[in-house]
């Protein structure tokens, strides 16, 4: 079985993806968590493991939350 | 417009007459922000058109919910309330307080915020009305340090509310108050970061009167209920029939949604096995009637108020479930309905209408559950659910 990818590596990969994303889509966490699933297959990445990397993000201030109709991930406003 | 002296002839109109006026209310406040609170009103009132909007990227460090952005569309000339957010504070189960820590928690909002609260919002929180974006994490310390935090908004977990049960009540099914707090605490990581579709709402209900109205309004409605007899009081039954202020037959028996009650003049029969709990002739005849004590609750999933489909009563998943801590089976069942709503809902989604594109027999069986007669929209009729025959039965079936 493959080894399991870390938090860290899964935040920093869901932090592109929000940067590439940005005024384009709007991403919900489980879009991002879809999105990781997808890049490093289930048997790699678990839910929690996205769970972990987007407290991550939201905790150290690289991303915050918006709510537009709908919650969503993406970059603070000085980004 | 704050400078100014402030004309808002359609808004006084709201201070005449005898009832409670929220005019008169925010006026007392006599403070630059209600002025110009009452200013934006008069000219939503004269342009008959609302200037707020909501939303946004207000929050506080950490957290998903529990602040609702809100800006006025007119900033320039009411600049006292361009940002005017809503605050959601968690609030204790039952809404019990004791009137010093409601002294605090005005305290802290007259400090930081406008000093306008809404007790208590549809979701069951405490509300502050009225924070500029500088005040939120300021206010939110304030009130972590009196135990309080926030409650949940956009799409997270929403604060879980309960009616006040056994705390007030002899006719509740299951303790809601201790079901409400240890699914708060269970929950933490939803209600303060959103993971879900959409919103989702649990709301416990002692008894099928529903005080909480959870069957119109969770996604997750709890409601008490019991599986043994209607307990009987025959000489109370006795005291009403001779008191004469109620008309056992009329009142009562012919009101029985399942006609399971019959009364010859002298004792009032039941017939358990018919009937649905509905709770209204115990509501009618108190002193005689009461649950039975084999106690614990329906679980109800979808319902919703129509903001964006149109509106959905909540429908049986689990007919009777003991409500005894730890709450693991009711756990599971979460878990499972999180699990499938969470990663096939679509934007904006209610579990109720994610049930209805998917059907309930699919809904159910990708839960793992069961389909049981009492998955129906109304008794004894409309059932959701057709039983397929499988290959093998069909094939039984062409044998004979």
């Amino acid at each position: 079985m493959s080894e399991e990818v870390s938090v860290q590596e899964v935040a920093d990969a869901m932090y592109q993806l929000v940067k590439e994303t940005y005024g384009k889509k709007n991403l919900k966490p489980m879009d991002l968590t879809k999105a990781m699933f997808s890049q490093y297959g289930r048997d790699r990445c678990s839910k929690q493991t996205c769970k972990a990397a987007i407290r991550e993000l939201i905790d150290n201030g690289r991303c915050i939350y918006s709510y537009i109709g709908g919650s969503y991930v993406t970059l603070p406003p000085e980004s | 417009m704050s400078e100014k002296e402030l004309k808002t002839p359609l808004v006084d109109e709201l201070e005449e007459g005898p009832w409670p006026s929220f005019v008169k209310e925010i006026k007392s406040l006599d403070n630059p922000k209600a002025k110009d609170l009452l200013g934006v009103l008069e000219r939503s009132y004269r342009d008959k058109v609302g200037h707020w909007k909501h939303g946004g990227l207000v929050g506080v460090m950490g957290y998903g919910g529990g602040v609702i952005g809100r800006y006025n569309d007119l900033p320039d000339e009411f600049p006292e309330v361009a940002a005017f957010h809503t605050l959601r504070v968690n609030h204790p189960a039952g809404w019990f307080y004791t009137s010093d820590v409601l002294r605090k928690l005005c305290d802290v909002w007259e400090e930081h915020g406008s000093g306008l609260t809404n007790m208590h919002g549809s979701t069951g929180d405490i509300i502050f009305l009225g924070c500029s974006t500088e005040e939120l994490e300021p206010t939110f310390k304030k009130l972590t340090e009196l135990g309080f935090d926030l409650g949940g908004s956009g799409s997270c977990l929403r604060t879980p509310s309960c009616c006040n049960g056994m705390a007030r009540c002899e006719w509740a099914c299951y303790d809601t108050m201790a079901l409400t707090y240890d699914l708060t605490m269970e929950y933490q990581d939803e209600l303060h970061r959103p993971p879900f579709p959409y919103k989702f709402k649990f709301k416990m209900a002692g008894c099928a009167n529903d005080c909480v109205a959870s069957i119109a309004r969770a996604d997750m409605s709890i409601i008490g209920t019991w599986k043994d007899e209607i307990r009987i009081d025959a000489d109370a039954v006795k005291e009403y029939a001779e008191a004469g202020d109620l008309d056992i037959l009329v009142d009562v028996v012919s009101r029985c949604p399942t006609k399971c009650m019959s009364w010859d003049g002298q004792e009032l029969l039941i017939d358990d096995a018919d009937c649905v709990k509905c709770m209204h002739c115990i509501n009618a005849m108190p002193k005689a009637l009461a649950p039975g004590k084999d106690r614990g609750a329906t679980i109800l999933v979808g319902s919703k108020a129509p903001i964006i489909g149109g509106a959905l009563l909540s429908s049986v998943m689990v007919p009777f479930l003991k409500m005894e801590p730890p709450y693991e089976d009711l756990k599971e069942l979460v878990d499972a309905l999180w699990e499938l709503w969470g990663e096939h809902g679509k934007n904006r989604e209610r579990i109720g209408e994610f049930i209805q594109r998917i059907g309930l027999g699919n809904f159910l069986d990708q839960i793992g559950l069961d389909p049981t007669p009492e998955m129906i929209a109304q008794p004894r009729a409309n059932p959701y659910i057709f039983y397929e025959l499988d290959d093998e039965d069909e094939y039984e079936d062409d044998e004979d």
